[in-house]
């Protein structure tokens, strides 16, 4: 019975079922793989009317690009958005826990969403994870108090910055920044600006490449510019590509199986009778 | 050695024009000798929808069965077939579970959704999903698998294209893994039936 209560959809959280196992296989020389992380250059900065965040979309495995356009902004609340850095599972599950999060507070208060909520949602699980979870995030949105940036590091700690930049690629983008930002930019300066940036992490930072990601949230609208700019187009494209004869292949045995279409049953009601 | 490599595998999924394939090797190792040559890695989920799992052979049965369950009762709850991109979140979230323990093995999920859209998604042994639009790949052979379907892939294929795009994607592979190979298997599911066959190739 107990056995199969464990199997059953568990109550939320982490398990560590198999962490002596898998200890037991270290000892015995085996190393640990190697998880996906989004290697990355993500930045944010406020202008006048709001917040914009950047980012790269190149996660890596070990040496190699796992997925050469993957989404690293992602959604919290409708006038929230949070880049991340760090394992991708990390930030993946963090950022969808505490978009939840939000949404159930949303209905529990009836009100917009506050920047600072999420970041003291945030901030409070990776700390007492204590860096083990690792997520390095820069959190951007604009509320009722007006707009907000932040980052928070994968042990916890945050900071409320005008213009920030997190990842392998965050001293190339803090480069362009140190260099252009200033107060009260405008909307089409500050997509310029963190184009530069991410541009500058994707092409001097080997763990970011691919495309620049913008997402530009103001007081009542935010619009993600997915694939804004796409700086890295395939070089070598066959324009014939690779044509295998039918038959090419060698074959021992072929199973055909055909699939049923399903149909609804139409639910035939009968008259009751009196 | 990793942990991954303990019992190699090959795993490539791709998608065409309202259908998909999904393909595997045949080899069961144990370090560097081999114990199988008909190890099954890719799995039914229902009609429509099928997992391939690489990685550590325990870890990707356990997984296997753990998956089969819940899908199982969300069949009882739902009466209905779950569709492919709930199932990825399921995964994920039983792989994520993990997080701090993790099983050792990466998924390759590929399915019909509605309307006969094909979908396809990689994992890597956390959860972290990667949906992508052309091929996912899993596995020892990974590496030569990405080079192989970067330059064979082709948008938009048809059935008995697609079925020797992947094959000649995935035998090309593995003869540079010595981890995996030992023949393939491929499943091509497109809304009408689905075509399971076994290829040969080079057996060392």
């Amino acid at each position: 019975m107990a056995r199969f209560a464990a199997d059953a959809p568990t109550r939320g959280g982490f398990s560590f079922d198999l962490c002596q196992r898998n200890e037991m296989l270290l000892k015995k020389g085996n190393q640990l793989p190697t998880f996906r992380k989004t290697g990355t250059t993500i930045v944010g900065l406020v202008f006048e009317d709001g917040v914009i965040l950047g980012a790269d979309t190149r996660a890596t495995e070990g040496p190699i690009v796992a997925d050469k356009n993957c989404e690293k902004i992602h959604y919290m609340a409708p006038n929230i958005y949070c880049c991340g850095a760090g394992t991708a599972a990390d930030t993946e599950a963090v950022t969808d826990m505490v978009s939840s999060q939000l949404q159930l507070h949303r209905y529990a208060t009836g009100r917009e969403s506050r920047v600072i909520t999420a970041l003291t949602l945030l901030k409070s699980h990776l700390f007492s994870y204590q860096g083990h979870v690792s997520a390095a995030l820069v959190l951007g949105g604009v509320d009722i108090t007006g707009p907000h940036l932040h980052t928070v590091y994968p042990h916890g700690s945050t900071d409320t910055l005008p213009f920030a930049t997190m990842g392998s690629g965050s001293l190339a983008a803090m480069a362009v920044f140190e260099s252009k930002f200033r107060e009260g930019l405008t909307r089409d300066e500050g997509i310029k600006l963190v184009s530069e940036a991410i541009c500058s992490g994707i092409f001097n930072d080997l763990g970011s490449g691919s495309n620049v990601d913008v997402c530009v949230i103001t007081r009542g609208q935010t619009e993600y510019l997915r694939n804004h700019q796409l700086p890295n187009p395939r070089t070598y494209v066959s324009s014939r590509g690779y044509n295998f004869l039918k038959g090419h292949t060698e074959v021992l045995s072929t199973k055909i199986t055909p699939l049923k279409s399903k149909v609804e049953a139409a639910a035939e009601v009968d008259a009751m009778e009196e | 050695m990793s942990i991954f490599e303990y019992n190699g595998s090959a795993l490539v999924a791709m998608v065409g024009k309202n259908c998909f394939a999904i393909a595997s090797d045949r080899r069961l190792g144990v370090n560097l000798q081999t114990v199988a040559t008909d190890f099954q890695r890719i799995f039914k989920i229902h009609d429509k929808l099928y997992i391939g799992l690489s990685g550590l052979a325990t870890d990707a049965q356990t997984m296997y069965q753990r998956l089969v369950f819940r899908h199982k009762l969300y069949q009882l709850r739902e009466e209905r077939d779950m569709k492919p991109q709930t199932f990825a979140s399921l995964v994920s979230a039983l792989l994520y579970e993990k997080r701090f323990g993790p099983y050792f093995c990466q998924p390759v999920i590929a399915g019909l959704g509605d309307d006969d859209v094909p979908f396809i998604c990689t994992m890597d042994c956390l959860g972290a999903k990667e949906l992508a639009k052309d091929f996912v790949v899993s596995g020892t052979a990974s590496e030569s698998l990405y080079g192989a379907c970067e330059s064979m892939y082709k948008p938009n294929m048809e059935p008995e294209e697609l079925f020797e795009t992947i094959s000649q994607a995935l035998l090309s592979s593995v003869d540079r893994d010595c981890l995996s190979g030992w023949g393939g298997h491929v499943l091509l599911v497109t809304p009408t039936e689905v075509q399971e066959r076994t290829l040969k190739g080079r057996m060392d």
